[in-house]
């Protein structure tokens, strides 16, 4: 097991490593310069600028170097903790996303605070008795809420919940100060769906292991049902949902972006978004550096998961 | 796949991609360009519902894919209002004015909601089917190589793929779009790039699964040469998954293609469209009253989506029934 | 107790089957899957349900726990246990009965056995929740019975998981669970089936202490007429959901009275026949769809006894034949039958004339990272011979295939095929005519031919690459040909494989092998998967076509009986070395290698009149990855002589021209074994 553990987080490495690499050059080419000189100079700015000026400006910003002195350079400044300037913003890179990743925090650790427990006991309850009752309305009710896309959700619930019933602001910017009730809409529109996607992959998962032969072996070794689903069936019906919940962290980050954008919550969704739409670059590579990090983060603790709670694989 | 089905996707696809991509530059032929498609679609939902008619769950997912193909190839011959033709402004739904009936409303410049409800999901399809299109024959190729032909094939491949996968979905659109510009056909690369990743897991187990069964030894024993192999005796066994998969896919890339365009990142205005009809709704018109101009578009999109669901789950329950 | 009381508790059958029909909830009603079953299982008797794929004897163990799934029920009769109707309980009084008062052994213990849960953990659940035994003590019961199954190691086994121990180990923790509540019946579907041969004699025997050690009555399903022979003290024997005779084993297997009986043993070779003296006779035609049998008796249109309007007419019922046995037969022509005719003589002399040396294989060895596949082998084949290559799984003998075929390429030696070097040529670099030459026929039928086209497009493919036609038209004619050949009706080349059962498959299989007239056709263990009346057809058909076509025949097997029935010369494999080669009755008469004195007298014999010494051998195959050092066999072998096998290799001893052995035991010892087979004069 410890070779698996290794060799993943090697593979990890090389893979940020990869990552950085394409940003910076990405965000190094020619387009990304003009766009920078845009920004910064405005426009007109930019158009009167003969080439030399143009050269000079480049020289000041350190842009001649050679690409790897340039990319060793600007590794080792996001190493300590400085990425750069927002130019909409006028603040530190890194003050910003340290306040989005903190309210996206919160919105994340509320989402997942709810949706394991419910989704957890709702799937395993339809999976253990497929074509039950109770298993047709859990899983229509998990079809239509993975069928319905986050910006319908949000604005279905924006209709029903605050224009007509007025119970939740519509909009969550917390202009006034913090407010629970702003956190309602955007994390009911993420669990709606998130809760969903679980629901189903657990109870096929579940499904899957009801009908193993080993649950037969359990059942007619005259063991009591609740033995055999608590002990027997859960132990490894949930290896995949656990693993799919660390997954979650990934899919989180790019779910908030809309859901963000719509409710107009400060988290790090908007923020990026703001910044595609700006222009900012600095935040932009920034962003997306982190974003990489938590995705790489997340497969991670993943494989970790199930390589810790799968027998076969922990013990060879 | 047999053969009537083909020519009938096609009947329907290529009318439809030519009209939505190219309507400038056909002129007077794309008035005519869409009818063949029209009893296409009616022939390829009877043919469906033949096939598929053991489960009520493929049944409901093929009508409501179906009435909205229907409704982009017929768009033209509808007696619709134009659709970016701004005449009255907040008018709610059922109300009438110049002798027009507006069945579901106007939108806050005045232009007919019904008729650019109808209008819009042809962006939609087109975009949605030629990206996952796209997706599949370049997540499929890869996947079958680096699952055949393993080794060095497979490191590669493999790797490239998880570099993809460990950006957020989202993020890759956004830098993808930002990086190229913002066109139907730079989404079409997002979507790959989103979406190839995981289609070519899926057929390299597949394939890592096929490649051990007797019938691809005795190909190897033939000396048959490995493109054979992969084309001729794993591909065709690896269908079924791969049909499910398809129909989720189109699923996901509908929510990303309306999501992108709520966000202004994807195809541009003014022509219809679900994403941007709900955006200039949240924007414009935040009021009970209005509500219906953001919550039509909202329906359509998960009807289309629940529809490709549905679609998947049906296939899946016929397929572990046999 | 007075003795009245006690012959009344006796005479009580523990299990009774009553009328019991089951059946199976189909997209168009019900499919019958058991009809009318009749069963009285004494105290302390262990009763054997035998029938191929499809009979219905599974369903029967599942229907007696009440496990048959959402769309299996019972629609007629009763089961009865300890006189209780088995049917009516439910709730706490079924969970008390299941596990405690009625245990089962399943056919696949590696999927039985809880992946998640150590073995401890699995075993001790029963005494705590049948005796509410608290954990120690139910710990301390759990390691007295797998010791009392025959466990080494007893401790280290209880706190591993099921995927760190062997088959055998796997299935003797199975046994070991269902005996922990001492139940009074004993339900084994299939225990043996997934199991190696050695391992599966290991287990055998211990199924056959179970009832005198332990006074458990059993029933014992299985496919193999022989385990049920060897286990058994009574036998009902079923046919697409009837059973069609039963009686005590004597009775059976001495006088069948049964024509689908005596059908299935002519199918089964013996092992001291060979082709010439007794061929083997497979039962024409296929067991009847479930939906679709046939009015009156259900073995009618395959019955060489059939007689229209008599034996179609109506249900056909279990008529008693000797009371006294408890000896009874569904057959309407009990009394009309010839029983004792001997079978119709084979057609003589049926060798092919044998050849020059076509194959020659020297010192071959294969290493993979850890594992030595191959190590020396040497040994020929000639024209038109076949040549058995014999032994368990991680033998190395499909490694060797897939050198032949060129699927992968040896670290040393030599393979010579006609004046070729085969063993580092891949198949890639090899030119048609090679590739024709050499063929293949694959294990599993299921898996042999591509879903997803036509029979005869896969055949014409191959008759198209192999360069042997090119004109459509002719290459059409050789695939109906080649159909002829392997008896299947020439439509069959539109019909897709699923269409297909698996020994229609197989056939295909054969007919694509020799597709192009190879001059060498490997066979690797083609009849594994199928049926034994199935086996018997393609063994006839493989022996038949080589016959004519004058092919070298190589056919893998770990089937003992068939490999005697058919092969010219023998190879017997242990871990990755030969142990023995020579002629077919060399092998199988002394001086044996003690590796093929244990494999022959592993192989379950139903023919009563023959006797079988038995050498069992300790411990488990060891694994691949790790062979011991010297003589391979050394860790298992009953002979072992310390210091020696262990350390150094054996070395080879020749006992005629073609008979070698390779082992440490002096010449006169080898030659002094007494023989496994005997018959028994009665």
């Amino acid at each position: 097991m410890g070779n698996l553990i290794v060799r993943r987080v090697t593979q990890m490495l090389l893979i940020m490593l990869t990552v950085s690499l394409l940003l910076f050059a990405i965000f190094d080419s020619d387009q990304f310069r003009e766009k920078a000189a845009v920004a910064e100079l405005g426009g007109f700015g930019v158009a009167t600028l003969s080439a030399d000026d143009y050269h000079e400006w480049l020289e000041k910003k350190g842009l001649n170097e050679p690409f790897l002195a340039r990319y060793g350079r600007w590794l080792e400044s996001v190493l300590h903790g400085d990425m750069g300037q927002s130019i909409e913003k006028d603040i530190a890179v890194s003050v910003l996303l340290k306040e989005s990743l903190t309210n996206t925090g919160i919105l994340a650790f509320f989402v997942f605070l709810i949706m394991i427990p419910v989704s957890l006991t709702l799937g395993v309850l339809a999976g253990m008795n497929t074509g039950s009752p109770l298993d047709r309305v859990i899983s229509i009710v998990a079809v239509l809420t993975t069928s319905i896309p986050q910006i319908a959700t949000a604005v279905l619930l924006t209709v029903i919940l605050a224009l007509g019933l007025g119970w939740v602001p519509t909009k969550s910017a917390m202009a006034d100060g913090w407010s629970f009730r702003g956190l309602v809409l955007p994390l009911l529109t993420l669990l709606l769906y998130d809760i969903g996607y679980l629901v189903r992959m657990t109870r096929a998962a579940m499904t899957e292991v009801m009908a193993s032969q080993y649950i037969r072996t359990a059942v007619l070794k005259g063991l009591p049902y609740r033995r055999v689903i608590l002990r027997h069936a859960l132990r490894n019906a949930l290896i995949v949902p656990v693993t799919l919940i660390f997954l979650e962290l990934n899919g989180l980050l790019s779910q908030v972006v809309v859901v963000e954008v719509f409710f107009q919550y400060a988290g790090f969704g908007r923020m990026l978004f703001d910044a595609a739409n700006f222009g900012d670059l600095q935040v932009l590579q920034a962003a997306t550096l982190v974003a990489v990090c938590v995705a790489v983060g997340s497969q991670l603790l993943s494989d970790a998961a199930y390589v810790f709670l799968n027998p076969r694989v922990r013990f060879t | 796949m047999n053969s009537r089905v083909v020519i009938l996707l096609a009947l329907i696809w290529f009318p439809l991609t030519a009209y939505v991509m190219f309507r400038s530059a056909l002129g007077a032929l794309a008035n005519y360009l869409l009818l063949p498609a029209i009893p296409s679609v009616i022939v390829l939902y009877v043919l469906a519902l033949r096939s598929w008619r053991e489960s009520w769950v493929a049944i409901v997912g093929v009508s409501l894919v179906s009435f909205w193909l229907l409704m982009a190839v017929a768009a033209p011959y509808l007696p619709l209002v134009d659709p970016n033709k701004p005449l009255v402004p907040f008018l709610a739904p059922g109300g009438v004015r110049h002798g027009i009936l507006f069945l579901l409303g106007s939108d806050m410049r005045g232009r007919d909601v019904l008729s650019r409800t109808v209008w819009g999901c042809q962006r939609v399809l087109v975009w949605g089917i030629t990206a996952t299109s796209v997706a599949y024959a370049v997540g499929a190729g890869c996947g079958l190589i680096a699952g055949y032909l393993g080794g060095w094939w497979d490191e590669f491949v493999s790797f490239a793929s998880n570099v993809l996968l460990s950006f957020p979905v989202m993020v890759l659109f956004i830098l993808v779009l930002n990086l190229l510009g913002q066109s139907g056909f730079n989404i079409i690369i997002a979507v790959t790039c989103s979406s190839a990743p995981v289609i070519m897991r899926i057929v390299r187990g597949l394939a890592l699964d096929a490649k051990s069964r007797d019938y691809i030894q005795a190909a190897q024993t033939r000396g048959e040469h490995p493109l054979w192999i992969m084309l001729v005796e794993l591909l065709p066994n690896v269908r079924g998954p791969i049909i499910v998969d398809a129909s989720l896919r189109l699923g996901y890339t509908t929510v990303a293609i309306t999501t992108l365009t709520f966000l202004g990142l994807g195809l541009q205005p003014p022509d219809p469209d679900w994403g941007l009809m709900i955006k200039e709704a949240a924007t414009a018109a935040l009021l009970w009253k209005y509500s219906y101009m953001m919550i039509v578009p909202a329906l359509s999109v998960s009807s289309l989506i629940l529809g490709f669901n549905l679609i998947a789950d049906g296939l899946r329950e016929m397929s572990l029934r046999d | 107790m007075s003795a009245q009381t006690n012959a009344a508790a006796r005479a009580t059958p523990i299990l009774e089957c009553r009328n019991l029909s089951i059946a199976y909830a189909g997209r168009t009603g019900d499919v019958p899957a058991v009809i009318d079953f009749n069963l009285a299982l004494m105290p302390g008797e262990a009763h054997g349900l035998v029938g191929e794929s499809g009979c219905g004897k599974s369903t029967i163990a599942l229907a007696i726990m009440q496990y048959l799934g959402r769309a299996g029920r019972v629609v007629g009769g009763r089961i009865l246990f300890r006189g209780r109707d088995l049917l009516a309980m439910k709730g706490e009084e079924l969970r008390s009965i299941r596990g405690g008062a009625i245990a089962m052994v399943y056919q696949e213990p590696m999927a039985s056995l809880n992946p998640s849960m150590t073995i401890g953990a699995q075993l001790i659940e029963v005494p705590m929740y049948h005796e509410s035994m608290e954990r120690r003590a139910a710990a301390a019961r759990a390691q007295m019975m797998l010791d009392r199954v025959r466990m080494a190691d007893g401790e280290r086994i209880m706190r591993s998981y099921p995927h760190q121990i062997s088959g055998g180990q796997q299935q003797r923790v199975v046994i070991a669970m269902a005996l922990l509540s001492n139940p009074a019946l004993l339900l084994l579907d299939e225990p043996t089936t997934a199991l190696d041969v050695t391992v599966e004699a290991g287990i055998v025997d211990l199924i056959r202490n179970i009832s005198t050690e332990f006074g458990t009555s059993m029933l014992y399903i299985s496919h193999n007429l022989g385990l049920v022979r060897e286990t058994c003290d009574r036998v009902t024997v079923m046919y697409s959901g009837e059973a069609v005779e039963v009686g005590s084993v004597a009775s059976v297997f001495r006088g069948m009275r049964h024509p689908y009986t005596r059908g299935l043993f002519a199918s089964m070779p013996v092992p001291s026949a060979d082709k010439n003296s007794r061929p083997l006779v497979s039962i024409p035609g296929q067991p009847p769809p479930p939906r679709a049998r046939p009015p009156g008796c259900f073995f009618g249109p395959r019955c060489a006894s059939f007689v229209a309007g008599r034996c179609d007419a109506r249900p056909v019922p279990l008529s008693s034949i000797d009371a006294s046995q408890g000896h009874a037969s569904r057959c309407l022509r009990v009394d009309e039958i010839a029983w004792d005719a001997a079978p119709a003589p084979g057609p003589g002399n049926i060798t092919a004339t044998v050849g020059d040396i076509v194959l020659k294989v020297q010192e071959l060895s294969k290493r993979f990272r850890h594992v030595t596949a191959n190590d020396g082998l040497t040994f020929d084949a000639r024209r038109g011979e076949t040549v058995a290559i014999v032994g368990e799984s991680g033998c190395g003998k499909s490694t060797f295939a897939r050198i032949l075929m060129g699927l992968i390429q040896a670290n040393s030696g030599s393979i010579d095929l006609a004046g070729l070097e085969l063993s580092k040529l891949p198949v890639t670099r090899r030119n048609a005519n090679t590739i024709r030459s050499l063929q293949m026929i694959f294990q599993n039928p299921f898996d042999t031919l591509n879903p997803s086209h036509t029979v005869g497009s896969q055949i014409a493919r191959v008759i198209r690459k192999l360069g042997v036609l090119r004109d459509e038209s002719r290459v059409r004619e050789r695939v109906l040909d080649l159909l002829d050949l392997v008896k299947l009706p020439r439509d069959f080349a539109e019909r897709r494989p699923r269409q297909l059962s698996g020994g229609q498959k197989q056939r295909v299989g054969v007919a694509r092998a020799f597709a192009g007239n190879p001059s060498v056709v490997v066979a690797d263990e083609p009849l594994s998967a199928l049926d034994m009346s199935v086996q018997a057809a393609v063994t006839e058909l493989l022996i038949d076509i080589q016959r004519r076509e004058g092919t070298t025949l190589l056919f893998i097997s770990h089937d003992l009986s068939v490999v005697r029935y058919l092969s010219d010369r023998i190879v017997v494999m242990y871990l990755g070395q030969i142990m023995e080669q020579g002629r077919t009755h060399e092998v199988f008469t002394p001086p044996y290698h003690p590796y093929t004195e244990a494999l022959l007298s592993a192989v379950p014999i139903a023919d009563q009149r023959y006797a079988k010494r038995k050498v069992l051998l300790t411990g488990e195959i060891p694994s691949a990855a790790n062979p011991p050092a010297g003589c391979p066999f050394s860790t298992r072998c009953p002979y072992r002589i310390v210091g020696t096998c262990d350390r150094r290799p054996p070395p080879v001893q020749e006992f005629s021209a073609s008979h070698r052995i390779a082992c440490h035991l002096p010449r006169e010892e080898l030659l002094a074994m007494q023989p496994v087979f005997e018959e028994v004069t009665q």
